[in-house]
């Protein structure tokens, strides 16, 4: 990215410096191609408003179609006449000197060149032959080309052979091959991520045999570091990232996705398999926990906690999140567009778009919330355990399920012991509204219960207004409720001991107030207060029982407003509550201890010889759970119970596509999530590409509709006239550097033509032809002679071909950014390389999550092996990624990356100089040298040399490292405490009996060669 | 050309008589095409695609002090004194039915809660000023307050990310990645956007994502670099312990000749990009505390501030703010995270007034003594307002109706553009939405904000997407 256009320069060229331009207009083409010639210019120029888009159409003129061109506008005058550009109104308008008249409108900033008019003049004189555009059309496959290049033709790559017909046509060829241990180098950084070791290098470069590079390429392939350098690319395109992404970005349970990303290249899973995995993984038939993990996918959107946010905004943003990042990923579409208008360019309309939302609208998704704990994903040894601990758990629990006779008589007692057992019928006082005079923020929810949040303050009131239409109440219920989430139980009150302190009581009528007697409590609540809980009871929900002193009249909707005081201090305030009423005679009093539920009261109020088997089942079953002869079962249960949680919370978790009765999805109007006026769709694929199909099955219990494993499977069906395409462009990019159309996130009508379109339909339709795989295509890519060639071109072949979008020459470009990290701890031999695993946290620095918060958070780095993986397995916080990998371009994974800039700036030296991963790796990397190395400097610099770049060292630049080496240890002999520090950098362990100066010298030898260029560049 | 006259190619010549700017990359093509050495290849600060600007430009750069958490406009510079009389009353439905609201949806009813405190008029202009702000009021005639602003968003991460990139949708580039982009920056040991934060007394630490100084899709080395209060001012900035500046010259030097070698046979311009990044990371080692040292202003200076060197307050921001301006930083934005006031608004204004009001004042003045607020462009304001309805005793996220101002470069002072209704719920005359405010202050950098654009996935992205309108009511 930092190189600008080239017309820049020849501005500058012709305006200041008076250098000849080197890049003139290239000549017309003999023959010109609708798509590659025209309708770029079009599209660029015209189709705003002459377009696919209705609404922006203007003039009822469309130059999209077919139908548009060779239509009379007002019935006389012809878009375009074959043959005759003078007759052609677009080639009238655009030459016309008249301002008003002239299109595009000078207004619009829009301004067709010269060449660009003569181009549209030829195509009318050569007919006007349209095209639908090119990647709507499905692929077929071409001829490869007779190449001019090698005797035995059978030889040459047909990709080798695509190649050489365009350069033939300039009079170019390939570039020589480049140097052996170039290659090798080339191949571990490209198939692996990884530089090859000296050893690795020598093996290559001594192996003589005339398979010794497909061998090699064959061996990389089977690395499993394969599916981990592949990997990264993926989880750029599908937003891969720990954490939910907007305002609180809490983490998420979600690393199984990546190792099943990783373990799926590793394997070859073919790529139809491995999208309709991703997709629609849940939804195959018996769907394994492999395939759940990997419909992960549909759960990698950003989501959000934030207070006040409002579910059906948020969910209406995952709609659209969901189809841009499908879009993106399997069809290089830029749907995104359509969320508000039909799409400018492309034939995508707003309908298509919520059509497309509609295959993903049975995806459970709380629109805003903590996502669910993921699934459990454990390994075969953690399966084990965990069947093991789960049996332990059924085992007790058949005991408590279980009636004996001698439970069976004790039940008769505890029957008997209730006779007079009396429980008052509660209804929930409906809130009108609720306030806290601290400020903290009180919500309540249809099921009446109130939670107080945010601020906690010393002491509280709360004033509750609520309307009821009982007659005659008699009391008055307040609740005070624990909130139970399957990791967590948080306590009523809201201090952190979990306690609260009631001091106060009062409702009023109107302005009338409402006399109470004493409350009676559930907990026995200690007679200094009004009410309160101890310590050990705030693992409980409690209530109070205020008796009216006269029966409140009500009916009607009677308004009450109830007056809630805490004012004990120590923050003793309730956070969770709901009021009731009950109309019943009095006495009303609280029951201590456990209520009975209602349904197990009428029970026992029903005779015994009356009750139904399943009534006295029921009964059994609550006495079971109660009484104090199965005490120590429960508590085996409990501990049991505690045994498989445990181990359960070291089994790594990951979410997953949970299929639920499709929501409706409607046409927003510019995207306005807060109207439901707009037209109902159902699950379709854009209009303008094949249809689904006939695949369409059920879900629950709407209508059949088309679900995601259709659209799964048209995806990869061979009508689909994108997916390979898309896939294997985004292929050759990784290895040549550019995509053949080099827009990797736009294949439509914006994007580029490709420079090889034969040659990008061949690959395409050889993936599809050969099950989609995805090793066989790479391997192609990376055996031919245009892969092998050197990157140094003469100036003459950069002058021609500035881009290198010819392939005379090999790219070359600086390592993505975890493997500028991976590089350099694999140099210094600290690379941890298990492969897979929850993410982990290096060094970081300590303020780079200050400003994160729900909650406030702090990096605690993790120790040992841990600090020293992959750059992929590295934390991936979407609001504050970790510096080192930021400043290398690793995106956010907000949304789809297609292709990472590449950038060069001063924080990547910063990075480099004195990030403390890359110091300790240069002070273990010295370590290295002086252990490994041999015993004399040019030995010890020659291993360095060779380790980081894989060649030996020129006399001249051994030379500026002997200098430095003798300068830098001179000065750290005057200096032996600036040398132990240097010496000692970092956590990693270090080497007995070095001397710390001898030490901190080579370590400036090695920062110097980690710090290069070339260490960071794959050439 | 001789390599004399390329040499006499520095920035200013390139300025002066290119017809665009252009990047170090390219330019060390140029050079290295010329056999001429690497080494004036400059860092690609100083460049930015629009040279020269669209329009005589008013500000040459823009500090944007970010309130974050919203700001109640009715407690700064709103004053609605009907609203006051409405206070405890039912807020007639015939404005929030159909609404979208935050955290009041659900509430049965909505009742109004007056201005909690009294407004006074301030300056020759007459400026009406909350009382709580006496010091901004005391430059109230080098203000324009705009009480018209709206939003998209209402919730705080879509909202700043609507008021950085006017669009609520993650990765597209901030306003200071854009600006950076468009003029390049007059530093050449500084970055061109940077970031500065704060939090206050009422201790909300609102959640601030980098997303809101991202370059989103431009080149990433125009994302905002933040400064640090706390370790490192930045990212890596210190040489690692026991390595001197002079060895860290020493190793700068080495790879600077190893990548030398490099090119040689490479030819190839990235490297030269690469020494010329290493010069700047030196240069900014140095920089960079010499920066942050406030210790070397006088004493009067930072008493006007009430900066205490070293705080990491709104204060010291502000006087960091007014060095990196000097030192020629096109784009600086403080966020100031206390804002967020849903309850009890009336003591956390009390709390956070002071925090903000003398540095805010202070950092005019000064820029305005040293001759530079004619050509800076200041922005005051947060990421959306609060309701004229209460929320226990305090305002929700409003996204219908909030107040900012504007001083310096181009901007009139002294006036106030744009009114809501009665209650201060509405904006109803001069609405100016984001995009507008986008628009205005692009255009008083020089640039038409319809020509600054990038192609992104096949279209031409700009900062007001397919909006805004220059308010030009409010231009000198």
């Amino acid at each position: 990215m930092s190189f600008r256009p080239l017309l820049l320069l020849c501005v500058l060229c012709a305006s200041v410096v008076n250098l000849p331009a080197i890049a003139a207009e290239p000549p017309l083409p003999a023959t010109i191609d609708f798509n590659r010639d025209v309708r770029p210019i079009l599209s660029d120029n015209c189709f705003f408003c002459h377009g696919p888009d209705k609404n922006k159409r203007k003039a009822d003129l469309r130059l999209d179609t077919k139908e548009g061109l060779f239509t009379p506008i007002e019935k006389t005058r012809l878009p375009a006449v074959p043959g005759h550009p003078e007759q052609s109104e677009i080639y009238k308008r655009i030459i016309t000197p008249d301002d008003d008249e002239r299109m595009p409108d000078p207004k619009s900033g829009k301004h067709l060149t010269d060449q660009e008019i003569a181009v549209l003049k030829k195509w009318i004189e050569q007919g006007a032959q349209f095209k639908g555009h090119w990647s709507y059309i499905k692929p077929t496959q071409h001829l490869v080309p007779s190449s001019g290049l090698a005797a035995s033709a059978a030889s040459v790559s047909p990709i080798d052979a695509f190649l050489l017909q365009k350069l033939q046509q300039q009079n170019l060829t390939f570039s020589k091959e480049a140097p052996k241990e170039t290659l090798i180098r080339r191949l571990y950084l490209d198939l692996l991520g990884l530089p090859p070791t000296p050893a690795q290098v020598d093996a290559f470069l001594n192996d003589t045999s005339p398979n010794a590079y497909e061998s090699q390429v064959d061996q990389l392939l089977a690395n499993p570091h394969f599916g981990e350098r592949m990997a990264i690319y993926w989880l750029d395109l599908v937003r891969f990232a720990d954490t939910i992404g907007y305002h609180s970005d809490t983490p998420r349970d979600i690393t199984p996705y990546r190792d099943w990303v990783i373990n799926a290249f590793n394997t070859n899973m073919p790529f139809d398999q491995f999208t309709v995995e991703q997709l629609a993984g849940d939804l195959l038939p018996s769907a394994t926990t492999q395939q759940k993990v990997a419909s992960g996918y549909n759960r990698l959107l950003q989501t959000t906690e934030e207070g006040g946010a409002q579910p059906k905004e948020y969910l209406a943003k995952y709609d659209a999140d969901r189809v841009r990042n499908y879009a993106s990923v399997w069809m290089a579409a830029t749907m995104g567009c359509c969320e508000c208008h039909d799409h400018k360019f492309d034939p995508f309309t707003a309908k298509d778009f919520y059509s497309m939302a509609a295959f993903f609208a049975d995806v459970r998704e709380p629109g805003v919330g903590k996502r669910e704990p993921g699934m459990p994903v454990p390994d075969d040894k953690q399966a084990t355990e965990l069947a093991r601990l789960e049996a332990q758990v059924a085992a007790t629990r058949k005991t408590l399920d279980t009636q004996t006779p001698q439970l069976s008589a004790a039940q008769q007692t505890w029957e008997m012991s209730l006779a007079d057992y009396r429980t008052a019928d509660w209804t929930p006082l409906t809130v009108v509204d609720v306030s806290a005079q601290s400020g903290a923020f009180p919500k309540f929810a249809a099921d009446q219960i109130i939670s107080i949040t945010r601020t906690v303050p010393d002491k509280d009131v709360y004033t509750v207004r609520v309307k009821t239409n009982l007659k005659n109440i008699t009391a008055l219920r307040l609740d005070a409720l624990t909130e139970k989430v399957p990791t967590k139980l948080t306590p009523a009150g809201r201090a952190a001991d979990g306690q609260f302190v009631l001091t106060g009581f009062t409702a009023t009528q109107g302005d009338a107030p409402i006399p109470f007697a004493a409350p009676t409590t559930s907990n026995d609540s200690p007679a200094t207060t009004l009410w309160s809980t101890t310590a050990e009871q705030t693992k409980e929900d409690h209530y109070a029982v205020f008796e009216t002193k006269s029966p409140i009249e009500g009916g009607n909707e009677t308004l009450l407003t109830i007056t809630l005081r805490f004012e004990a201090g120590k923050k003793h305030v309730l956070g969770r509550f709901k009021l009731s009423a009950t109309t019943e005679p009095p006495p009303i009093r609280a029951i201590k201890g456990k209520e009975l539920p209602k349904e197990i009261v009428a029970i026992l109020k029903t005779d015994r010889a009356k009750r139904t088997a399943a009534q006295a089942d029921k009964l059994a079953a609550h006495f079971r759970s109660i009484t104090p002869l199965l005490d120590p079962t429960r508590a085996q249960l409990a501990k049991n119970e505690k045994s498989r949680d445990d181990f359960l919370k070291t089994v790594p978790r990951s979410l997953i596509a949970v299929a639920e009765n499709p929501k409706t999805i409607r046409i927003l109007p510019r995207g306005n999530w807060n109207t439901d006026n707009g037209e109902i769709v159902t699950a379709a694929v854009p209009h303008f590409l094949p249809p689904i199909g006939n695949s369409q099955s059920a879900i629950g219990n709407k209508a059949p509709r088309a679900t995601r494993l259709d659209l799964a499977t048209w995806t990869v069906s061979k009508e689909n006239p994108l997916t390979a395409r898309v896939v294997v462009n985004r292929l050759w990019k990784l290895f040549y550097g550019n995509g053949l159309s080099k827009s990797l996130e736009d294949l439509g009508s914006q994007g580029e033509w490709p420079t090889h379109p034969e040659l990008l339909d061949y690959l395409a339709c050889d993936f599809q032809d050969h099950n989609w795989d995805v090793k066989r295509t790479i391997r192609q890519l990376v055996t031919t002679k245009a892969y092998r060639q050197t990157s140094y071109a003469s100036p003459e072949l950069k002058e021609i071909d500035p881009f290198n979008r010819l392939y005379a020459r090999q790219a070359r470009f600086r390592l993505d950014a975890e493997f500028v990290r991976d590089n350099t701890l694999s140099v210094a031999g600290l690379l941890t390389t298990q492969i897979g695993g929850p993410s982990v946290k290096p060094y970081q620095p300590a303020t780079h999550w200050e400003f994160l918060n729900f909650p406030t958070r702090t990096w605690v780095h993790d120790k040992g092996e841990n600090e020293y993986r992959r750059g992929l397995y590295t934390h991936w916080q979407r609001s504050f990624l970790h510096p080192s990998l930021a400043n290398f371009d690793a995106p956010s994974r907000e949304e789809c990356t297609a292709e990472r800039p590449r950038s060069n700036t001063p924080q990547q030296a910063l990075t480099l100089l004195n990030d403390p991963t890359y110091t300790e790796a240069a002070r273990v990397f010295a370590q290295r040298i002086l252990t490994e190395g041999g015993q004399d400097l040019n030995h010890r610099l020659q291993f360095a040399w060779r380790t980081a770049l894989s060649r030996n060292p020129k006399p001249e630049e051994l030379k500026v490292l002997t200098a430095l080496y003798a300068k830098h240890k001179s000065q750290y002999t005057t200096d032996p405490k600036a040398a132990a520090s240097l010496a000692s950098a970092g956590e990693a362990p270090a080497t007995k009996d070095l001397d710390p100066i001898e030490l901190a010298a080579w370590t400036s030898v090695s920062r110097t060669i980690l710090n290069l260029h070339e260490t960071i560049t794959r050439n | 050309m001789t390599p004399q006259q390329i040499q006499h190619l520095t920035r200013r010549a390139l300025l002066k008589n290119s017809a665009y700017g252009i990047g170090a990359a390219a330019l060390s093509t140029l050079l290295t095409k010329s056999g001429l050495a690497a080494s004036t290849a400059r860092s690609s600060n100083e460049f930015g695609i629009i040279n020269p600007r669209h329009l005589a430009p008013k500000a040459n750069r823009n500090i944007h002090l970010c309130m974050a958490g919203g700001p109640s406009h009715l407690e700064t510079f709103d004053h609605k004194p009907k609203l006051a009389d409405m206070t405890g009353q039912p807020m007639p439905e015939s404005f929030t039915k159909g609404q979208s609201i935050a955290q009041l949806q659900g509430n049965a009813q909505l009742k109004c809660l007056g201005p909690q405190w009294a407004f006074k008029k301030f300056g020759k202009s007459g400026q009406e000023i909350c009382e709580l702000f006496p010091h901004i009021g005391s430059v109230a005639d080098e203000l324009c307050i705009i009480r018209s602003m709206t939003t998209e968003a209402i919730n705080h991460d879509p909202a700043h990310t609507f008021m950085n990139t006017g669009t609520t949708i993650s990765g597209r580039p901030s306003m200071g990645s854009w600006v950076w982009y468009g003029l390049g920056a007059e530093c050449d040991n500084l970055p061109g956007f940077v970031v500065l934060t704060s939090t206050g007394a009422a201790g909300q630490k609102q959640p601030i994502a980098s997303r809101q100084w991202s370059s989103g899709f431009l080149p990433s080395k125009f994302a905002g670099i933040r400064l640090n209060s706390k370790g490192d001012a930045v990212y890596y900035i210190n040489a690692p312990a026991g390595v001197s500046r002079d060895q860290q010259r020493d190793v700068i030097d080495a790879a600077e000749k190893l990548n030398r070698i490099n090119d040689a046979s490479a030819q190839d311009p990235e490297i030269a990009t690469r020494i010329a990044q290493y010069e700047m990371a030196f240069k900014m080692q140095a920089s960079v505390p010499g920066l942050m040292n406030v210790s070397d202003e006088p004493q009067n200076i930072r008493d006007m501030y009430g900066a205490k060197p070293g705080d990491g307050s709104y204060a010291s921001n502000c006087l960091l703010a007014r060095r990196l301006a000097e030192r020629g930083v096109r784009f600086i934005q403080l966020y100031h995270r206390d804002w967020d006031h849903h309850g009890g608004v009336k003591d956390q204004m009390k709390l956070i007034a002071p925090e903000v009001d003398q540095p805010t004042a202070a950092l005019i003045t000064d820029l305005k003594m040293r001759g530079m607020l004619d050509d800076t462009l200041i922005i005051w304001g947060g990421e959306f307002g609060r309701t004229p309805m209460a929320q226990g005793n305090g305002r929700d996220h409003h996204q219908k109706a909030f107040s900012i101002f504007l001083a310096g470069g181009g901007i009139k002072g002294g006036i106030t553009h744009g009114t809501t209704d009665d209650l201060g719920y509405n904006a109803v005359e001069n609405i100016t939405p984001v995009h507008d405010l986008h628009a205005t202050m692009l255009h008083l950098l020089g640039i038409d904000h319809k020509r600054l654009t990038i192609k992104f996935q096949g279209r031409d992205f700009r900062l007001t997407d397919v909006h805004g309108n220059v308010v030009k009511e409010i231009l000198v």
